[in-house]
């Protein structure tokens, strides 16, 4: 199994969804069926209960829906983009890029330094450009693959 | 400017870590220096003592406890939520230089702050610098327990004499117009404060370690120690305890709900029952098995010679000074003096003398060579003397708590040095306490007190040399961060 955090399969740069829960659900099945979760209704409900403690939209068009899941096997990202943008409750409106992070429930810290990685490029100028400027799904994973390398 | 700075969310994923980049973005775009501690999923370094001290100002990013918020006790605080920092790390970087400089967090949130001393005297990193950190935290806040307390009981002793103990309470006796009901007033106001020794000091060893959800646990657990008779080396163990389960607890993280009420309900709460039972089931027993193991073995040494059996008994008071080794010794001592007969009268001033000793030795360490102590210890100098010489030996808990490797042997070295002596010189005592102040009942009085005085001597040197040996390094250790803070 590609234990990369991410790959091409896991990106969806035309996410035709308009609304978030059917964004996260559709970005959540590629995660489901390139063996990173286990059990689609269970990392959704991890997720809706993530958000529900605060939204996960952030200035700058990004939403990043998160949650550490029992049914998740490994730190991983699926990335959508969304031509219309999708509500994930920023103050500036909505977002174009969503971030799906998926942690597995008890993954060690040198495990999750990957998401940290992660993370930490998407306060960068750069990094969201990059990715709104992308034209294919293998570029972004190699490029975000590289980003995030220790 | 410098700052330091705390992210934390309630998954420890993704919010932590970009709050954390978007305040080194913008601090370094605004010329500033910034060391952010993530406490999130992939772990984070601590910021280190070194980096807080020089800091102007704290920012804290987060939607959840920050752990460990004591350290930034003395230094301005902006406080803000993981949000805040993404979407305008540029504006909080502007609010911290405007906090720098100004009132600490201290004033500002009315927050009990660890004295000075407490975190001056310990700058080295290590965790041998973090341990002594957090024991000289509880022992600052024992000092004033120990002072009020130790100096009411001598006032007692010579206002009324040694049998003042046996004083009926003063809620059922008190005559204004005698001197003796004021001395027993004074008595068991001091005994109150005493009570509280074991527990304070626990309860802010804990505090230190794991902020103010710790203290409870740590409280609990210190009387707890007092009731299995534990003494203060319990203490030491049950604040330790009680920190190092909190902390380990406020690593579990929860919904967002439940964190609000984790800090006052929660925490001190499981804290609180894990500790206390822990020191009730665990330590309970073996030390009452301990402690009638020993009394069973005194009571069997009677063939043993004057001097061995001198040296034994005062070492065992100065071991834990009021704990179960010295409660043993001292049973053991007045138990004897009911029978009267001359080898128990020997017993006993030996046992006083030796427990006159710690106070005393350490009172005149600190005198001498002041370098070697902490500001905390220094202050609690001054009292010993007096009770030292009131036989309360209690006086040098401050000073064993705070470095109990170094000067538990030094003070067990002196206190049998003076026990072998009084029994040498074949010095008596019919009263089981009192201290000086009970002379005039001791047979060879100026033996005696020569034999007093060469234990304090003994024990101050060898606590001398015991803490220039060990301190070598760390003093090399806090040098830099002593020159850093005065640039």
């Amino acid at each position: 199994m590609n234990i990369e955090l991410t790959h091409s399969d896991l990106i969806d740069l035309d996410l035709r969804a308009t609304d978030r829960r059917t964004a996260v659900r559709s970005l959540a099945q590629r995660l489901v069926a390139s063996g990173r979760v286990t059990d689609l209704e269970q990392f959704l409900t991890d997720v809706e209960s993530r958000e529900q403690q605060m939204a996960t939209g952030m200035a700058g068009g990004i939403g990043i829906p998160h949650c550490r899941s029992s049914a998740v096997t490994t730190p991983t990202l699926a990335f959508g983009r969304s031509a219309v943008g999708i509500d994930f409750g920023a103050d500036d409106g909505p977002a174009t890029l969503i971030f799906l992070i998926a942690a597995p429930e008890g993954g060690d810290s040198d495990h999750m330094a990957v998401l940290a990685a992660l993370a930490r490029r998407l306060v960068r100028a750069e990094f969201k450009r990059t990715l709104l400027e992308a034209a294919d799904p293998a570029a972004v994973a190699e490029y975000v693959r590289e980003e995030v390398k220790p | 400017m410098k700052f330091v700075a705390v992210t934390a969310c309630p998954t420890g994923i993704a919010h932590t870590y970009m709050a954390a980049e978007a305040l080194e973005q913008a601090a370094t775009a605004a010329g500033d220096e910034i060391v952010v501690e993530t406490q999130g999923s992939a772990g984070s370094t601590t910021l280190s003592t070194a980096d807080i001290e020089e800091a102007d100002a704290v920012v804290l990013a987060a939607d959840v406890g920050v752990q460990d918020r004591g350290r930034f006790a003395n230094k301005p605080v902006v406080e803000a939520t993981v949000k805040q920092a993404v979407n305008d790390a540029a504006g909080l970087i502007e609010q911290a230089r405007g906090a720098a400089g100004s009132e600490p967090e201290a004033t500002a949130a009315a927050q009990p702050v660890p004295p000075e001393p407490a975190g001056r005297t310990a700058a080295g990193s290590g965790m041998a610098g973090r341990l002594r950190q957090w024991l000289m935290t509880g022992v600052s806040y024992v000092i004033p327990f120990v002072a009020a307390g130790g100096l009411l009981i001598a006032l007692s002793f010579a206002l009324g004499g040694y049998r003042i103990t046996e004083a009926p309470d003063v809620t059922e006796y008190f005559d204004p117009a005698s001197l003796l009901s004021w001395a027993a007033l004074a008595n068991q106001i001091g005994s109150a404060a005493f009570e509280f020794l074991v527990p304070v000091l626990a309860g802010f060893i804990a505090f230190a370690m794991a902020d103010r959800p710790a203290l409870a646990p740590g409280f609990v657990g210190g009387a707890a120690a007092v009731a299995v008779e534990a003494g203060f080396l319990g203490g030491l163990v049950a604040g330790l305890l009680a920190g190092a389960v909190v902390a380990a607890l406020q690593r579990i993280r929860v919904p967002r709900a439940v964190a609000g009420i984790m800090p006052v309900v929660v925490l001190p709460l499981l804290g609180s029952l894990v500790v206390g039972a822990l020191m009730f089931v665990l330590l309970g027993k073996p030390i009452a098995a301990a402690m009638s193991t020993l009394t069973g073995w005194l009571n069997g040494l009677t063939g043993a010679g004057a001097l061995l059996l001198g040296a034994l008994l005062g070492g065992m008071i100065a071991f834990d000074m009021g704990g179960p080794v010295n409660k043993v010794a001292y049973t053991f001592a007045v138990g004897g003096l009911s029978t009267g007969s001359e080898t128990a009268l020997e017993i006993m001033a030996a046992v006083m003398g030796a427990g006159m000793v710690p106070p005393l030795a350490l009172a005149l360490a600190a005198t001498v060579r002041s370098k070697l102590f902490g500001p905390a210890e220094q202050e609690s100098a001054r009292p010993a003397w007096l009770l030292g010489a009131s036989f309360i030996t209690e006086g040098a808990i401050p000073f064993a708590a705070a470095d109990p490797l170094r000067v538990i042997p030094a003070m067990v070295t002196g206190s049998a040095t003076t026990g072998a002596l009084s029994m040498m010189f074949g010095a008596t005592l019919r009263a089981p306490h009192g201290g000086l102040f009970v002379l005039p009942l001791v047979g060879q009085p100026l033996l005696y007190m020569l034999a007093i005085a060469v234990g304090v001597v003994v024990a101050a040197v060898a606590v001398m040399l015991a803490k220039q040996i060990g301190r070598a390094p760390a003093t090399a250790e806090s040098a830099p961060s002593e020159a850093a803070v005065a640039a």
